[in-house]
């Protein structure tokens, strides 16, 4: 009988390392930019190009800075969600079109709807890098300092924005 | 003869089609420390190439960044914080050694520690039931009388 304790220990610990590593997401890598300024950039809004869109602009108010794509398949999923958050009223979703072409970019609000404020375009990504971009879409929360306190990779889940987004922004808002 | 004739043109035309591979850059020097710099960041798209392997969009946009940042003349630390920055300790193959890293780098050790006690143990053990399964005199002399009177038997 002794004998099988020794396997059946090394059993169950692997067991429970592969059973914690199960549940562990390697696309949920934790960004380094939370409770960082979100860092700044200038570029031209997508209805009207002759204008400029920063985050400069938004400090004193609690925003929600939505990375998104018409060629952006995951995007459309998350979509009616933030038509819909955007109804409310609760918190102005800023929108960054990240490698899009504007025609395509237009059209696509066109067809699923506009929750965006405004868009910022991001032709070729730079922006997206600064904001470590790199699974369209993502959402971040930034508050009245212009500082991340959330980054949501992949597209928003009812869930998400129950328990998480929506919390922090009444939070935020004081 | 006509068909052969055309068959024989287009394998000779082939050739035509090939071309000196596109020089990566103006400069191969450069190229060659964004590759060796690239090689060591991962890909976050792809998650288990590196940025040098990938052809992912992101990647060829990062690489391009980290040419454009060695242009201007930023380190190769410089570019590496760079990228820490935005995409995390993740992007670096080569984790630096922090508390939440700690067990990572410690780990094979404590592997090798843990093995070489379960080893002495086992040997410790082992030489006890040895020297213990030895004899006391009064057996061994049991033993070899037994032993004597059966061979006595067996020439009998």
């Amino acid at each position: 009988m002794k004998r099988f304790l020794f396997p059946l220990g090394i059993f169950l610990v692997l067991s429970v390392f592969l059973a914690v590593g199960l549940k562990l997401d390697p696309r949920e890598v934790p960004s380094p930019l939370i409770d960082k300024p979100a860092p700044p950039f200038q570029l031209a809004q997508l209805r009207d190009p002759g204008k400029t869109l920063g985050p400069g602009e938004l400090k004193g108010k609690v925003w929600i800075f939505n990375v998104w794509a018409s060629w952006c398949v995951a995007c459309l999923q998350e979509h009616p969600l933030l038509v819909e958050l955007s109804r409310q009223n609760l918190v102005p979703i800023y929108g960054l079109n990240y490698k899009d072409g504007r025609d395509n970019a237009l059209q696509w609000l066109d067809t699923h709807g506009n929750p965006y404020t405004l868009s910022a375009m991001d032709a070729d990504g730079r922006v997206g890098i600064d904001y470590g971009v790199y699974g369209v879409p993502e959402t971040y929360v930034i508050d009245k300092n212009g500082v991340i306190r959330f980054k949501q990779i992949g597209p928003v889940t009812p869930k998400v924005l129950e328990e998480k987004i929506l919390p922090l922004v009444r939070k935020l808002q004081g | 003869m006509k068909r052969i004739i055309a068959v024989l043109l287009m394998v000779l035309a082939l050739p035509a089609y090939a071309n000196e591979a596109a020089p990566a850059a103006q400069d191969p020097v450069l190229e060659q420390r964004v590759m060796r710099l690239t090689s060591e960041l991962r890909c976050l798209v792809c998650q288990n190439q590196s940025l040098a392997d990938s052809h992912a969009d992101l990647a060829i946009d990062l690489k391009n960044e980290v040419r454009s940042q060695m242009q201007a003349g930023k380190s190769d630390a410089e570019i590496r914080e760079f990228m820490v920055a935005r995409y995390g300790d993740f992007v670096l193959y080569r984790p630096p050694l922090k508390s939440t890293t700690a067990l990572l780098w410690a780990g094979p050790f404590l592997l090798l520690a843990a093995g070489g006690l379960a080893l002495g143990f086992y040997l410790r053990r082992r030489r006890k039931r040895l020297t213990e399964s030895e004899l006391t005199p009064e057996q061994r002399a049991r033993a070899e009388a037994l032993l004597h009177a059966r061979r006595e038997g067996q020439t009998r």
